[in-house]
């Protein structure tokens, strides 16, 4: 894993003193809330619903088990015991008191993490695969390019003030997990004719009030020309982009409006120029390759499985690896009934230990909001399993109808118009069985609070964007939408329901899908693309006239 | 014609805690919606607000909330945002409904 360097702790410890001091001009009255505002916010302090919130950057998702242990402790030492783990690879605790917040910036210093650039109109946390480094599928790791993508927008003092916010992501593999085309840009890892490694870079794509996919503006960027490449891109948006209307000026709303192709002819000009003074020294890269080496594997016995639990387990839950051998492992946030995204100490603390001895010490966060142990050795599955299972950790559904992504929703988030949690518990207790699940197929449920769409509702197979009308709850449906390489914005299928009706509409929409699908082998989303939304529509409504008939 | 007034209370957020206040008759912040004073007029209502809005080393962002009265002659929330505000989040029991209501 990458290693802070002298000079990055030096940086990040400074900051944590230029904020404790500005924590305590704050509360003796030397700065206004207006003036201190800004500064909390480039710290990654929020004022949310009923609490302060911090969020705090997991680059490209990675973590070793001491920061795993490290945020465990700041869940219990300063929060309410739990931590939540976001879409954006971040976590979010709900509950810090302004005054210990320097103290929990200091904790996260030691063991190399911060909150910098999690707010504001900047490059926010860079995002990866979540299977990076570990996936059978990849063609190369997607980490060292977040990291130098990383190190060049940390504190880039031209981008603190952006139009909007910039969000980044990065995938190594040709099935994308990283959502790369729902982003201000993203970035595909690919070869060229000659073998030669680079990047396909997408721009443009974005979820929010007006959601669009990504477009490809060079379908290749060596790897040596990424950084000029993307400064590049920069510097077209922070000169273009709308900053008339907040609305309108994210870089997707400049593509659409100027023309992909005058997007790519500004950059191309911008990177004739700027290219020579931004080339990266190859030793630099050298140096971050090193640090995303691939773990020493073992070699060892793997028994067969012999227990149909862990034989479920395996089948939903573990990945294949590149290492026949081992198998990645993602453990589920998304017990039956409980918050999606969370996590208490302890289970931290189980996930922590379990990295450290059956993951070459590392984790990630996924964008699903769940965490991926990478890199375990097949013959140590019974093992992790049984630990999982002893913590409440252990559930089965990896891309089933109840691993559901939810944001924080009007419970928390001070922008949401209804709330998004509580609709999440109640669609997976109405699927509680996991056989019913696994007969059900993949499916992705995700629920957004406000048309922010922070839980992807855009690029759900079903989309609930939760809304306020006329100061009730409100959920509108959307179908079909697909956050993977093969990218599409869901349709809205009508009307929206009142927060007693959402649970049972969703539960026709996966009944009528059990009726119409062609063999227990066609997905909800294959079904929905072959039939189109009417049938669809049908379930949902003809029953809601019955009801009002 | 001008919107019909509706009667309002001043809500914010305490600077410390972040926790959510409401501004009393005697200019002091509690807790409890049901202790929020009521105005009854625009101008009123402008007025606290621009006296909770003074209070800097207390409180964050205050704005107005369209407030009812309930049986007991107290204050309570209209838009369900601000129902939520008075207890917590739906997922755990925290926030006001855990630390029990307190002036
Ligand atoms: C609770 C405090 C939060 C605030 C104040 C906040 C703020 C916002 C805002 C203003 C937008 C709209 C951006 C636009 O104009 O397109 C947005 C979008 C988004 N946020 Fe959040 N958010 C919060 C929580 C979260 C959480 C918990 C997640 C992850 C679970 C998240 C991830 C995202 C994502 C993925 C988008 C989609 C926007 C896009 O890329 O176009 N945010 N957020
Ligand atoms: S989608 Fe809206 S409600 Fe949900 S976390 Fe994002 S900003 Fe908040």
């Amino acid at each position: 894993m990458y290693q802070y360097t002298d000079f990055d702790r030096d940086f990040v410890n400074a900051r944590v003193e230029e904020f404790r001091g500005q924590v305590v001009r704050r509360l003796d009255g030397s700065l206004t809330e207006d003036e201190f505002k800004p500064l909390r916010l480039m710290n990654g302090l929020y004022l949310q619903l009923h609490a302060y919130m911090l969020r705090v950057a997991i680059p490209y998702g990675t973590l070793n088990s001491r920061q795993m242990h490290q945020l465990a402790y700041i869940a219990e030492t300063w929060d309410k015991g739990y931590g939540h783990f976001t879409t954006r690879q971040n976590i979010q605790y709900n509950w810090p008191k302004l005054a210990d917040v320097p103290e929990m910036l200091q904790a996260l210093a030691d063991v190399g993490m911060h909150a910098i650039q999690t707010s504001g109109n900047t490059i926010r946390n860079v995002t990866a695969d979540h299977f990076a480094g570990a996936a059978a599928d990849e063609i190369e790791d997607p980490r060292p390019t977040a990291e130098l993508i990383r190190q060049w927008s940390t504190d880039h003092p031209e981008f603190q003030f952006l139009p909007r916010k910039f969000k980044i992501a990065v995938t190594g593999s040709p099935n994308d997990r990283a959502v790369t085309k729902a982003h201000d840009i993203g970035l595909r890892m690919v070869r060229n004719e000659a073998g030669e490694p680079g990047y396909e870079v997408i721009v443009g794509g974005g979820l929010g009030r007006t959601p669009m996919v990504g477009k490809v503006i060079r379908d290749f960027v060596p790897k040596a020309e990424l950084l000029p490449y993307l400064e590049a891109i920069m510097q077209v948006y922070n000169l273009h982009g709308r900053r008339d209307n907040k609305y309108k000026a994210r870089i997707k709303i400049l593509v659409h409006e100027e023309s992909l192709e005058t997007m790519r002819e500004r950059v191309d000009a911008v990177f004739a120029r700027i290219k020579g003074d931004f080339e990266v020294p190859t030793e630099i890269l050298t140096r971050i390759e090193g640090s995303f080496t691939a773990p020493a594997y073992k070699i060892a016995e793997i028994a067969p499985v012999v227990e149909p639990a862990l034989q479920s387990f395996i089948d939903t839950n573990v990945a294949e690896h590149k290492n026949p051998d081992y198998g990645i492992v993602t453990i589920s946030l998304k017990g039956i009934g409980e918050t999606p995204g969370d996590a208490t100490a302890r289970q931290m603390r189980v996930m922590a230990d379990l990295a450290e001895r059956y993951s070459h010490d590392e984790l990630r966060i996924s964008h699903e909001q769940n965490v991926v142990l990478p890199h375990v050795h097949r013959g140590d599955l019974p093992a992790v399993f049984a630990a999982l299972r002893e913590a409440g950790l252990a559930t089965a559904n990896i891309g089933l109808v109840s691993d559901i992504i939810a944001c924080p929703g009007m419970d928390y988030c001070a922008l949401a118009t209804a709330r998004s949690i509580p609709v999440a518990q109640q669609i997976s207790e109405t699927f509680a069985d996991l056989d019913a699940q696994r007969d059900i197929g993949p499916l992705k449920i995700k629920i957004s609070g406000c048309i922010n769409a922070c839980g992807h509702h855009h690029v759900g197979h079903i989309g609930i964007l939760g809304l306020d009308r006329a100061g009730v709850e409100n959920y509108q449906i959307t179908l079909g939408g697909d956050g993977t390489e093969t990218a599409t914005i869901g349709s809205r299928t009508g009307p929206g329901f009142a927060y007693d009706e959402i649970v049972p509409a969703v539960k026709r929409l996966i009944e009528a899908y059990l009726d119409l699908r062609e063999s227990e082998e066609e997905t909800f989303l294959q079904a929905y693309r072959r039939l189109g939304l009417d049938p669809f529509k049908s379930a949902l409504y003809e029953q809601e006239k019955a009801h009002a008939a | 014609m001008p919107k019909p007034f509706k009667p309002q209370i001043v809500t914010a957020n305490d600077l410390l805690m972040g926790d959510v206040i409401y501004l009393t008759a005697d200019g002091s912040w509690s807790r409890d919606h049901a202790d929020a004073l009521v105005a009854q007029t625009q101008d009123e209502a402008d007025e606290l607000l621009a006296q909770a809005a003074a209070q800097q080393l207390k409180v964050v962002g205050p704005y107005l909330a369209e407030a009812q009265i309930g049986t007991d002659g107290r204050p309570g929330p209209v838009h369900f945002r601000e129902a939520f505000r008075t207890r917590g989040p739906s997922n755990y029991f925290h926030g006001k409904q855990a630390a029990g209501v307190e002036a």
